[in-house]
């Protein structure tokens, strides 16, 4: 296929509407019936609209933002900007207006294109306060009838605009696409902002259309891939996903019916091509084991016998190796009465291709997908790089790597072991903030990631930590403490950890068991207990946790890298670290430094041969009202491991 | 919220209804109309006669004496099913809807007086069976997604939280494309949020369809939001009429409401 000249998304359009024009482009569920739009159609929408745009007075330069579920009308409004040479902003659907008011005037935005009602208050409500804003239009006029209407307006009504705009002006749509080039700035996506205000990251059409082809190419998507689009469009990965990379092969995009239907959607769909943060691979999966736990006997023992020979051999037939015909024949057969059920199920029958990613992934639950014959693989990525700076390669699929470096992608470890690369979908800047720029793209185009990691003997990246926070042993080996932390967390009984080590002589971690989990356990063997407190401190959850921590343990053995880092002592603590006392962030991120300076005591005993240590920790409870908690911590010893061969 | 609007003619009044149970007296003497495209609520404490009242409106309850006058037409006691085939639905306090039934075929009952093939054509539905069928499924679509329930389509009702049981039976009377819809406590049992969407849902299929709404409610503060005019019920009988505003300030309704304190009994010795 030819992609000469086609240097932005709105040419790509019109070459699609050319070449391919009845091809399925789009599809929504809309009144209990998938309504699907080809590419033809899709070309006289986005005309429409771009010229309706024009009509009111849109021009090269000026900002749309873009607020609402994945809706194909808001998906033609990126293109239709684009085609104008405007440049879109999508921004986060569940945004409060303030935060929503901070992207709308700092990115200069002058048309918003919003879903509904809810998006239309939203923006009156700030409209004052962001003066460069002209022009709303709206999706659906459900519950709009009595709003003024005099810079509020319907998206067909915008449309109908256009096309008489269109008849009067017949070459102005052609003559503005060839305005555009692949230097330009095709849109401005802001960061979600965990740390600070939301940078709004620039890229340019080459660096969305050369990564998104990369991206297609490294995995052979082709036109016949169906994907749901349902992560927020004001996400790089969504964007990539569901606009870039279907306009760059032509694969059709299903935009699910609501926000409580995605599940169903994805079941009615069934799509080839699929991309979840782990949180969602890790719901469907308790989905899942909740409702075998409810089955009768013979089909939880039939689940049981099948998974188990899933996960012995379901990886390797996956990844093409050698399986015994026997074990291949046994796998078949569960195939037929287990894994195809159950895939169908999940809407995951005819998936070819699933990446996850944002956040570390549970082994087992990678391995649980993958031993069904559900191609699930990891990759690690920015918006500042237009998603793909990483990816596994089919066959070489590890839990805990994220993959080698992308086509055309090179990456550096600096020497305080960052992760920086440089790559054609490095961004071209944050918008009005030089400095941030500065900071993180240097000269010569190398971006500075902020994690930590290493390349492993297979050539593979892994992500260790956020660089800040790795530090050194006293050996001079590297602690990397959320890489441990993580590996204990994905065990069910371990709620949070917090691990130790930095300018120590050895590891040793806080514990917190996860009351639910943990309480489950203690009821089935009649282990009585009142509280969390009596819980943590009984010898059988200790046992418990222990071996948590050697299996942890065995696994830093394994690589050289941080076979120093194993945890030598741990104590399991007498309270659930909680955001009220500001043990953790709101999200649920550990703040190590309060936690270093509150449990300083505790810490001095990890560090000294004592095997328990009294803690009298003060708490505040949900209504305000503050107590205390005190009692005696046992602490346990672990004997380290032999480094052991990479198995 | 909503500019002043200009409400229609009567579509229709009860004049000096009395019920009576053997001797116990439910309504005496109650007038009152609901004029086109308004919302109206009937309120008053419990035991007060407004379940009957809805009940008389609906024909489901004969009442010993009155008239009801419906489009014109006056009669002295009204049928259900003449009711409901002239445009007027309704919801009721506890739930009746098909509990083992999909959300979906529970809204499509709601069609009945509106599909014209009979039995035979619908159960072999073919030809002209299954093309009535079609229009009459789009139609409920659209209730679907005009009420959000999308994701409970093939959900049994049975399987439903309260709330969402709730606007699934309001959903079934509004698939009768009523003129005038009777709801009967539509919010009672709510949380917070769910009454807050059930206003909202009422507001809405006020102003989109015009559907003209009658609504018993126990929520003072929802009834003053959303409704135009308020009649009050105690014993049995009309004590108040008018605008929220006006019924707020009128001392008998405050009196049936709060009762009478014994200082101001005392006061008034």
């Amino acid at each position: 296929m030819s992609t000469e000249g086609l240097d932005t998304f709105p040419k790509l359009l019109l070459d699609r509407a050319k070449r391919f024009g009845s091809r399925s482009a789009i599809r929504e569920k809309d009144y209990g019936i998938w309504q699907t739009w080809n590419w033809r159609r899709v070309e006289a929408e986005v005309r429409a609209l771009a010229c309706g745009l024009a009509a009111r007075g849109f021009t090269r330069g000026d900002k749309l933002a873009i607020i609402g579920d994945n809706r194909p009308r808001l998906y033609w409004g990126i293109a239709a900007a684009q085609a104008l040479g405007g440049i879109p902003v999508p921004a986060y659907q569940d945004a409060v207006a303030d935060e929503m008011q901070y992207v709308l005037e700092h990115a200069g935005v002058k048309f918003v294109l919003v879903e509904d009602q809810e998006q239309v208050d939203k923006v009156l409500e700030i409209q004052d306060r962001c003066p460069s804003l002209k022009e709303i239009i709206f999706d659906d006029a459900r519950g709009l009838r009595n709003y003024d209407r005099t810079h509020l307006h319907d998206f067909e009504d915008i449309q109908q605009a256009g096309r008489e705009f269109d008849q009067k002006n017949a070459d102005f749509f052609e003559q503005q696409i060839a305005q555009g080039h692949g230097g330009d700035v095709a849109i401005i996506l802001y960061t979600s902002g965990t740390t600070g205000r939301p940078k709004g990251v620039v890229l340019t059409y080459d660096n969305v259309l050369i990564t998104a082809r990369n991206g297609a190419s490294f995995d052979n998507l082709t036109a016949d891939e169906e994907v749901l689009a349902y992560l927020p469009m004001a996400w790089v990965g969504d964007h990539i996903f569901s606009y870039a990379q279907s306009y760059v092969t032509g694969f059709c995009v299903s935009c699910p019916e609501s926000g409580a239907t995605v599940m169903h959607d994805l079941r009615e769909i069934g799509p080839s091509y699929f991309f979840a943060p782990p949180r969602i691979f890790e719901n469907l999966l308790t989905s899942v084991m909740i409702r075998i736990e409810d089955a009768a006997l013979p089909k939880r023992k039939l689940f049981d016998y099948f998974m188990r020979l899933a996960r012995r051999v379901g990886p390797d037939i996956l990844a093409g190796k050698e399986v015994s015909l026997v074990n291949r024949m046994a796998y078949y057969l569960g195939h037929l009465v287990v894994y195809g059920p159950l895939k169908s199920n999940m809407g995951m029958s005819r998936i070819r291709l699933a990446y996850t990613a944002g956040e570390a992934i549970g082994p087992d639950i990678f391995d649980f997908y993958r031993s069904l014959g559900i191609n699930v693989k990891q990759l690690y990525g920015q918006t500042e790089g237009a998603v793909f700076v990483t990816l596994q390669p089919d066959g070489e699929v590890f839990p805990d790597t994220v993959g080698k470096p992308a086509p055309e992608v090179e990456i550096k470890i600096t020497d305080n072991r960052e992760v920086v690369y440089r790559s054609p979908g490095v961004f071209h800047s944050y918008y009005k903030n030089p400095e941030a720029t500065r900071e993180t793209k240097t000269e010569d185009g190398w971006v500075h990631t902020g994690d930590a990691g290493f390349f492993d003997e297979n050539g593979h990246l892994k992500i260790i930590d956020r660089a800040k926070d790795v530090g050194k042993l006293n050996d001079g080996s590297m602690f990397a403490p959320k890489y441990i932390e993580n590996k204990l967390k994905f065990f069910p009984h371990i709620k949070e950890a917090v691990a130790f080590g930095h300018q120590r002589d050895y590891c040793t971690a806080f514990i917190n068991i996860d009351l639910e989990a943990v309480g489950n356990w203690a009821e089935r063997r009649n282990l009585a207990y009142s509280s969390y407190q009596e819980l943590a401190s009984r010898p059988e959850v200790y046992e418990l946790v222990q071996e948590s921590v050697e299996k942890v343990n065995e696994d830093l053995a394994r690589d050289p890298n941080l076979a120093a880092s194993q945890i030598r002592r741990f104590l399991i603590l007498h309270k659930e670290l909680d955001a009220d006392d500001g043990e953790l962030t709101r999200t649920r991120k550990v703040r190590r430094n309060l936690i270093l300076e509150k449990y300083l005591p505790l810490i001095d005993a990890l560090y000294s041969d004592v095997q328990s240590c009294y803690v009298e920790t003060q708490v505040t409870f949900e209504d305000g009202r503050t107590g205390k908690i005190a009692g005696d911590l046992q602490i346990r010893d672990l004997a380290a491991q032999p480094l052991m061969e990479a198995s | 919220m909503t500019p002043e609007r200009k409400f229609g003619d009567v579509i229709l009044s009860v004049e000096h209804i009395t019920l009576t149970f053997g001797g116990v007296l439910a309504l005496e003497d109650v007038s009152f109309d609901i004029r086109e495209s308004e919302i109206r609520a009937i309120i008053g404490p419990n035991g007060a006669g407004k379940s009957s009242m809805l009940n008389v409106i609906n024909g489901f309850y004969h009442p010993q004496e009155g008239q009801i006058m419906y489009r014109g037409a006056t009669r002295s006691k009204m049928k259900p099913h003449y009711a409901a085939s002239h445009g007027i639905a309704r919801t009721f306090q506890n739930i009746a809807l098909f509990k083992g039934m999909s959300t979906l075929d529970n809204i499509m009952t709601g069609r009945n007086t509106k599909m014209k093939r009979g039995l035979f054509w619908q159960a072999i539905r073919i030809g002209p069976a299954m093309t009535e069928e079609i229009k009459h499924r789009d139609y409920v679509e659209h209730i679907i997604d005009f009420l959000e329930i999308q994701a409970i389509r093939k959900t049994p009702v049975g399987r439903l939280p309260y709330g969402m049981q709730k606007r699934v039976e309001l959903g079934r009377a509004l698939a009768a494309e009523p003129d005038l819809l009777l709801l009967d406590e539509p919010m009672a049992g709510m949380n917070v949020e769910e009454k807050e969407d059930m206003c909202r849902f009422i507001l809405d299929v006020n102003e989109q369809f015009g559907t003209t709404i009658a609504l018993i409610e126990h929520d003072m503060g929802v009834v003053m939001d959303i409704s135009d005019r308020v009649v009050v019920l105690d014993y049995g009988k009309k004590i108040a009429d008018g605008t929220p505003d006006e019924v707020r300030a009128n001392q008998d309704v405050i009196d049936a409401y709060l009762g009478i304190s014994q200082e101001e009994v005392g006061a008034v010795n």
